[in-house]
């Protein structure tokens, strides 16, 4: 926001009364006023649409939806419009549009604020969709979707938002599609997103320690560009694979990875490819109940051992 | 029905302006014609939603506007660009799925774009194109220009949730547009009557504490002279006005739809109330016009939709691998 003016904020309570339901945009409003980090009403659509209609007149919005849940009463907006406005007019424009919105359970707010949606976004031709999982790659990779022409979904897990790491003072930016390796391995790969990469790592070093299984862990940062080069690659080289996200399973994010790796690397797989993901159900409220729909460390290790 | 007290007043208008005013409109009227003829011998893919009989509010709106303001447009738009400054010739070719179309054949009827003169494209989706016009003059007035932005919508759309949002965030936020609402009657082939109770979708306008009229959409000079001053009222810092046009369509929702759901002494009053005919006689009776000069028009007009037609019919289609171009930028 400070090195280009077209930069602005829109969303619900982001503003100095609230920061953001999450704090996101804490401390915002004051620096930078209210013009630019405007609370909006309760208009998901109009937030999106709005948001649209100043990316494709020359600024550069950033909209926050206050749950991922509620980007389904933005969808036409963000599906229908946000995507296809380049396209339907001939490239004429892009959409320099980021959506922020967080994603995923754990803190028991049951059906209408936990589900992760991140397949919905990836299944949209003309979207990016942009997923950290620690607080450098959230700085990195929401400069990089601020300066993109294209629309950019950018998930943020709840669970994420207070999580430590080193983030560097200076303006750094980490291209999409390009994804990490989180820990190096050589017995087995998982490949695991958000949140789902804290446990991959926790179940990694466990699986380690007990078992004395070497596990690769890869973070494909972002899901749709999609940085297959680097998921084939450490597959080929560990020859199992297991794929692991928060949305459920369904034609979600596992599957989608699943597939890519059966189409370009079935030949050097040693056993079949596993996915961990949230069962199929809507997001349940009992602190038991979500406990037993969105996949831990437990259901990671199990499955890597049935592989192994 | 009460209408703007403007219908029958004399306004300050150039001569030059109300020719140009005449002009444009008679080149949407025999734009859709040719459409409608060229989709008759199979040469339109897709369907079609001609704006033959709106013509004066198209024209009405966007002679209030300068080239640097903004428009936004519906599946029923061609009237909405060409009114705008739109190239005929590369009108014609998107509708036919032309390369050299204005959308390089990507998006077809219901999809216009050009943002050289302002025109920001038309959504297909009924009311999505309210928030992206809000926003348009959200930008507007972050960036402070002096532009303003009309909005293009019909009855249909004002029953969508978007319609309601963006109205309240326009006004909470003292946005610089017009909401234009052209109430053709129908939403398809639903009649206002049975999907809200009230006559005047302007009166709605009260909600969101805005400035809201209801006027004859058929009257060319009315819309001219209301956008003005909404478009004066906008410039100002005044904020947003909704402006209800009541109209008609001459023909159906789209191409293959007959309009049984009409009664046919509705359709020969609205056909009486022309606008075309309505603005030709009263330019004639101010003197601004002569049966020459109209006749020389109307040859002039042919001639560049026919031009548009050759234009088109000579242009290639897209490669089919140019589909896989613009999804990102």
């Amino acid at each position: 926001m400070l090195r280009d003016e077209r930069v602005f904020l829109l969303g619900e309570d982001i503003g100095r009364y609230w920061g953001g339901a999450f704090k996101v945009t804490k401390g915002l409003a004051e620096e930078f006023g209210e013009e630019r980090v405007r609370d909006t009403p309760i208009s998901e659509s109009a937030i999106i649409g709005v948001a649209i209609g100043a990316a494709i007149t020359g600024m550069r919005p950033v909209a926050e939806i206050m749950f991922g849940d509620l980007t389904a009463l933005a969808m036409d907006q963000i599906a229908n419009q946000a995507a296809k406005l380049r396209y339907m007019f001939g490239g004429q424009i892009s959409v320099p549009l980021v959506i922020r919105t967080p994603f995923g359970g754990g803190v028991n707010i049951a059906a209408h604020h936990s589900q992760s949606l991140e397949a919905w976004f990836m299944h949209v031709p003309g979207l990016h969709v942009a997923a950290p999982s620690t607080p450098y790659d959230a700085k990195g990779l929401l400069k990089t979707a601020i300066r993109s022409e294209n629309p950019v979904v950018f998930c943020e897990h709840k669970l994420l938002y207070p999580v430590e790491g080193e983030v560097p003072e200076e303006d750094y930016m980490i291209p999409f599609g390009t994804a990490t390796i989180r820990r190096e391995g050589t017995d087995i790969t998982i490949v695991a997103t958000l949140y789902m990469v804290h446990k991959a790592l926790n179940a990694a070093k466990t699986l380690e320690k007990e078992e004395g299984i070497n596990v690769e862990v890869v973070d494909p940062r972002t899901l749709v560009p999609l940085d297959k080069k680097t998921i084939i690659e450490s597959v080929k080289k560990t020859g199992r694979v297991v794929v692991v996200s928060e949305d459920c399973k369904t034609a979600g994010v596992t599957a989608e990875i699943s597939a890519i790796i059966a189409e370009e690397a079935i030949d050097y797989l040693d056993a079949p490819i596993k996915r961990v993901a949230a069962m199929d159900t809507p997001i349940p409220f009992s602190p038991p109940l979500e406990n037993f729909v969105i996949p831990d460390e437990n259901r990671i290790i199990r499955a890597v051992k049935e592989i192994v | 029905m009460t209408y703007s007290k403007w219908g029958s007043t004399m306004i300050d208008v150039s001569r030059e302006k109300l020719v140009e005013m005449y002009r444009k409109m008679l080149e949407i009227r025999y734009f859709e014609e040719k459409v409608f003829e060229l989709y008759g011998q199979n040469l339109v893919p897709g369907t079609i939603h001609l704006y033959a009989g709106q013509e004066a509010v198209a024209v009405g709106v966007c002679s209030a506007l300068r080239k640097e303001d903004y428009i936004t447009s519906t599946h029923r738009g061609h009237g909405h660009c060409i009114a705008k400054g739109a190239d005929l010739k590369r009108v014609m070719a998107e509708i036919l799925g032309r390369k050299t179309g204005y959308c390089k054949g990507k998006g077809g009827s219901m999809h216009i774009a050009d943002f050289s003169i302002g025109m920001l494209g038309a959504t297909a989706v009924v009311g999505a194109g309210l928030p992206i016009a809000t926003g348009a003059a959200l930008s507007v007035k972050l960036q402070k220009t002096s532009q303003v932005v009309a909005c293009f919508f019909g009855d249909g759309a004002s029953n969508q949730g978007t319609f309601h949002e963006s109205l309240n965030m326009a006004a909470i936020w003292k946005l610089p547009i017009l909401f234009v609402c052209e109430n053709n009657l129908y939403a398809m082939g639903t009649s206002q009557s049975r999907v809200m109770l009230i006559e005047n979708i302007a009166d709605r306008a009260a909600a969101y504490g805005m400035v809201g009229t209801t006027i004859d959409g058929n009257d060319v000079l009315a819309v001219y002279q209301t956008a003005r001053e909404a478009v004066e009222r906008a410039r100002k810092g005044e904020g947003p006005t909704l402006i209800e046009c009541k109209t008609y369509r001459h023909k159906g929702h789209s191409r293959m739809d007959p309009a049984k759901y009409r009664p046919k002494e509705e359709v020969e009053e609205w056909l009486k109330k022309d606008p075309i005919k309505r603005f030709q006689d009263r330019l004639f009776e101010m003197n601004v016009l002569t049966e020459d000069e109209k006749g020389e028009i109307e040859r002039a007009v042919i001639a560049e939709v026919e031009e548009a037609v050759k234009f088109a019919l000579e242009s290639p289609y897209p490669s089919p691998e140019e589909a896989l171009e613009d999804v990102y930028a």
